[in-house]
């Protein structure tokens, strides 16, 4: 019973197939068993429904409750009350209607002014903006790609693809619309000229994994004109293979697929720093550390190959408690910037327009779709982040507030994207709703 | 007498216009749920007391067959937003389903609750797995169904909303589903 600090770090079966040394992990693991047996036992006394306190000792018991199975998402959270109030929140499947948005409660600063840009995209999510100022969107829990069309002044929602598996990616070059389902990515071409009746997507590149965690996608097109494809890690926190924990990029035709990053939890959201190029990134911290560590992390990447820790090193200066041993963090890249306990920081993008005040040029806009994992609700807003000459982080400020009230979601940030005009689109999945954010007297988007 | 009870029930969905009040329509799930929320058929889930969001979310899958069952495609095909909120209202009201008379074995009830406190269902599902939001209430549902869902999650053939439930079967094994089914259906 001495091993307690190591009882719940040992899921043998983990290591299969990366660790040659299982003699090892059997001997370790005999300790835990016997700890978590006990374990069950104790729950079994403080289960009101089951509050038979079993006669046998515990060394009779059927089938010990060994630690949670490898990959579970639930590795590591805590076996107590506070713990269990917590759990991921799904948005609903239906849009809210225009009259139910919370556009009231959302706060700008000074200056600012936010209004609907199109509603009733149920679980919108990623952005992308057309030659002809059509806006692309993803949705996650849907099967569907939104198109919302700007046509002789006035904006309608229009449905381009349906039927698909969790398309959360979408990105636009060159007359033609990319899409990332959870494993594949396909394309229309000459979409805007075909709103009304778009041909169906065919597949550029499907070499993904199936797994469902982390596996929705954000994409986008980079200066080097390839397209950048986020694996996640299949699990909160997992030894994974060589095909996770990855962006990749892929040639325009699905050919020539090289990973470029390493390290990488889960990434929803990246961009390229107008002035050098560099890839920015957000990436999102493991759950059931702690309330309030990790941080998600803000990262930049300086050359191909670049590894950014998880998951043996999260934020950049904690050892995972499991994975950590026999790693140091300064073998990783540290993030540029610390986005927040378990916020989702999700999109981001750099803000180039003309129109917000200069000290917005070039900085990052970032949406943080807010936490799950944590008693008091962290996140669900839209933060700046302004960027010192080097591209480090000098600091970060609020642009939009109020997606969280009394601890509960009226709204939730997943994207956001420049207009031409300089304005910012963000899109809500809760509401299935973008809102337009402006900056001076305010002038309503071309209705 | 439940051949008849279908027959009327599909029968009515050909005029199952709005001046119908939803106690009324609802007749047409009870020909297969069961009345007052208990099922008593075969792989078919009781629905007494599920919450309300998570009812939502699967007769709007249903309706868009992003869940795919043939006679609830059907059915949820014509629902409107309104419907699918009126109908998760409604069964969320009805009673729960109560536990079998059969108690369980002692040994398979300990193995069920071993697993379900291995892998933390209380997490979502809560203590009394009585469910949350969109989580739902699994305490005293139909074993068979429980066992088919699990498998149905496990092999990814039944997409949930979002891939948590996939997420946690991928490392449950076969038989320890049959376990889970038998401890939950049972739980008191």
């Amino acid at each position: 019973m001495k091993a307690t600090g190591t009882g719940r770090f040992l899921p043998m079966q983990r290591f299969k197939g990366f660790h040659k040394g299982e003699n090892t992990m059997r001997i370790c693991s005999s300790a835990p068993r016997s700890l978590l047996l006990a374990g069950a036992f104790l729950g079994i006394l403080t289960y009101g429904a089951a509050a038979q306190q079993p006669a046998s000792p515990p060394a009779a018991a059927p089938a010990a409750a060994p630690a949670l199975p490898p990959g579970s998402p639930l590795l590591g959270r805590p076996d107590n009350a506070a713990a269990a109030k917590l759990a991921p929140v799904a948005a609903p499947p239906l849009a809210a209607a225009p009259d139910k948005l919370p556009l009231a409660k959302l706060k700008v600063p000074a200056g600012f002014n936010i209004e609907v840009y199109a509603a009733g995209m149920a679980n919108a999510r990623s952005l992308a903006l057309g030659d002809k100022g059509t806006v692309f969107v993803g949705s996650r829990l849907l099967d569907k790609v939104y198109a919302i069309v700007n046509k002789d002044g006035k904006r309608s929602v229009k449905i381009v693809a349906s039927g698909l598996y969790r398309p959360n990616g979408v990105a636009f070059k060159d007359g033609t619309l990319y899409i990332a389902e959870l494993s594949k990515i396909s394309k229309i071409e000459k979409v805007e000229d075909n709103l009304d009746n778009p041909p169906k997507p065919t597949v550029v590149y499907d070499n993904l994994p199936k797994d469902e965690a982390h596996g929705w996608k954000f994409i986008a097109i980079g200066p080097d004109n390839k397209l950048y494809i986020p694996v996640g890690q299949p699990g909160n926190n997992v030894l994974h293979d060589a095909d996770h924990g990855q962006i990749r990029r892929i040639n325009l035709d699905g050919t020539g697929a090289e990973v470029v990053v390493l390290g990488v939890r889960n990434s929803v959201g990246f961009d390229w720093n107008p002035e050098n190029k560099q890839l920015y990134f957000t990436d999102n911290g493991r759950d059931w550390l702690s309330e309030d560590v990790p941080n998600d992390e803000l990262n930049r990447v300086t050359k191909v190959g670049e590894d950014f820790g998880a998951p043996y090193c999260y934020q950049g200066n904690i050892p995972d408690p499991e994975f950590g041993w026999g790693h140091s963090c300064s073998e990783f890249t540290p993030p540029v910037g610390l986005m927040g306990p378990h916020a989702a920081a999700l999109g981001m993008r750099f803000y180039t327009g003309n129109m917000f005040p200069k000290s917005y040029k070039n900085a990052i806009i970032v949406a943080r779709h807010g936490s799950w994992n944590r008693t008091n609700k962290f996140g669900g807003d839209v933060v700046v982040v302004h960027l010192n000459k080097d591209g480090t982080v000098k600091n970060i400020e609020p642009l939009i507030t109020g997606f969280l009230e009394d601890n509960k979601y009226v709204g939730r940030p997943v994207d956001v994207m420049q207009m031409k005009d300089g304005s910012l689109l963000v899109s809500d999945d809760w509401n299935g709703a973008v809102y337009r954010i402006s900056y001076g007297k305010q002038k309503v988007a071309t209705q | 007498m439940r051949r008849v009870m279908m027959a009327l029930a599909f029968a009515s969905l050909a005029f199952s216009a709005s001046a119908e009040t939803i106690e009324q329509r609802a007749v047409t799930c009870f020909a297969c749920h069961g009345e007052h929320g208990q099922s008593e058929t075969e792989n078919t889930p009781s629905l007494g007391a599920q919450q309300a969001p998570y009812a939502l979310i699967q007769l709007f899958m249903f309706r868009e067959k992003l869940r795919t069952f043939e006679p609830m495609n059907e059915m949820a095909k014509s629902f409107t937003d309104d419907d699918l909120q009126k109908f998760s209202d409604f069964l969320a009201k009805l009673p729960k389903p109560a536990p079998p008379a059969d108690a369980g074995e002692p040994a398979r009830m300990q193995r069920g609750l071993a697993l379900a406190q291995q892998n933390r269902c209380n997490s979502c599902h809560n203590a009394d797995f009585s469910g949350k939001e969109n989580v739902p209430r699994i305490a005293n549902q139909r074993e068979d169904y429980l066992a088919k869902t699990l498998s149905e999650y496990k092999d990814n053939s039944r997409h949930g909303y979002d891939g948590t439930m996939a997420d946690v079967m991928g490392s449950v094994s076969k038989e320890q589903i049959a376990e889970l089914a038998y401890y939950i259906a049972r739980v008191r």
